[in-house]
């Protein structure tokens, strides 16, 4: 019996409409990208129900980690120079034009204005290698109250949001909430996440 | 690869005139859809879509207030919740005859926790919260405007018998329990709330059920 002939047909796949697809799906991510800023901590926010939309804008972001060290970022980099400025005038400190330049790439920033200028020299390896002590809080030096005076009076409609962590313990929190009430700070957002279902 | 060779092809012209190879003008794309991919998983990963969402709040303002300022509030009219450890609530109210705290229950951030003791005791003060749903249905339907609904939720949410919470946050508690328990203010419709110190009397209370 003869065998059956079984006509060998090409396996090979047409590739454009793939590469159609990719492109066009990788110039959609490209476009609508928009980097996260680099943070020094990783902090897990609490969820709500809350569907308010946090402005990109005109933030002053205080955050809260586990450890209960206190960071503070500002989102504009004009008013980051302002601020500076600001607060080495207060602090009787010099920065150099270059330090200032570099102050105003950082999103945040968490470790006593004393340090502020030895960790401005360091490469951004280094700088993500270093433990930083976070902002001081304490009665006795109160920097982050002055950070926040000084960021509302360089920008008088900077809005105040608390990014803390889910463990951040309560005293620490209502530390940082008294200092805003002092400063006379009476509304502010708390960051949070979606509400996963089922929670 | 995304081609196989077929086979079949060549030693047909043995012997014959030398012909110049016909080269096939596909162009394998293989390559570069692996490379397209790798650059949308890159910006995927790294891209923030979704804006961070908030949550509001407004503190009272610090200076001192006037005693004829104060608005007296009907003791029964509050309840006192007070955040403690290991994820705990503990809430009382004030009993409207003797004026002493009554018995603290203990209770936890679930749906049939502190969320039902706030709704059904709010409901009971607050008969307008029935209207929310119509109010949402009308919405829906388009016969509201969004901040016609919003204007008639805060009127409902601030009617003045309607619960008022005082929200107590012990040493003990975390970040995660304040916002959980603003979250609840919202999904009960409480309009009147406010965050305040803990207070000796309130620890000691917490200390007597083991949550301090």
């Amino acid at each position: 019996m003869p065998k059956v002939k079984v006509p060998r047909k090409s396996t090979s796949v047409d590739m454009t409409a793939m590469t159609d697809v990719a492109f066009l799906l990788l110039t959609f991510f490209m476009l609508a990208t928009k980097f996260k800023p680099d943070e020094p901590v990783v902090v897990d926010t609490p969820s709500s129900i809350s569907e308010i939309k946090l402005p990109e804008s005109g933030i002053m972001q205080i955050t809260i980690d586990k450890q209960g060290r206190v960071f503070f970022g500002i989102t504009e980099q004009t008013t980051r120079e302002a601020v500076l400025q600001r607060m080495a005038e207060k602090y009787n400190m010099k920065f150099s034009a270059e330090e200032i330049k570099e102050f105003s790439l950082q999103s945040t920033i968490g470790l006593p204005l004393s340090q502020l200028s030895s960790y401005l020299k360091l490469d951004a390896e280094a700088r993500k290698a270093t433990q930083t002590a976070g902002v001081p809080t304490d009665s006795l030096n109160n920097e982050l109250g002055d950070w926040i005076w000084q960021a509302r009076l360089a920008n008088n409609d900077i809005r105040v949001a608390i990014k803390g962590d889910r463990d951040a313990d309560m005293p620490t929190v209502k530390r940082v909430i008294a200092i805003l009430q002092e400063k006379k700070v009476n509304r502010f957002n708390f960051i949070t996440s979606m509400e996963k279902a089922g929670e | 690869m995304a081609e196989i060779e077929a086979g079949g092809g060549g030693g047909k012209h043995k012997g014959g005139k030398k012909r110049g190879k016909k080269m096939s003008t596909r162009v394998d794309f293989t390559p570069m859809v692996d490379l397209g991919f790798l650059l949308i998983t890159f910006f995927m990963l790294t891209t923030s879509m979704n804006k961070p969402q908030t949550m509001e709040i407004n503190m009272p303002v610090k200076d001192e207030v006037k005693d004829d300022d104060i608005s007296k509030v009907k003791a029964s009219q509050a309840v006192t919740v007070l955040l403690a450890k290991d994820d705990k609530v503990v809430y009382y109210f004030i009993d409207p005859v003797t004026g002493e705290p009554q018995t603290p229950q203990i209770t936890n951030y679930g749906a049939g926790g502190i969320r039902a003791t706030l709704l059904k005791e709010n409901k009971q003060r607050n008969p307008r919260l029935d209207s929310i749903p119509i109010y949402k249905d009308m919405l829906n339907k388009g016969n509201i405007g969004e901040d016609q609904y919003k204007g008639y939720l805060s009127g409902i949410r601030g009617y003045k018998d309607a619960l008022i919470v005082v929200i107590k946050a012990s040493d003990k508690s975390r970040y995660n329990n304040l916002v959980d328990i603003l979250d609840e203010m919202l999904i009960c419709n409480i309009g009147r709330y406010a965050v305040v110190d803990i207070t000796t009397p309130e620890v000691e209370m917490l200390k007597n059920v083991n949550l301090e």
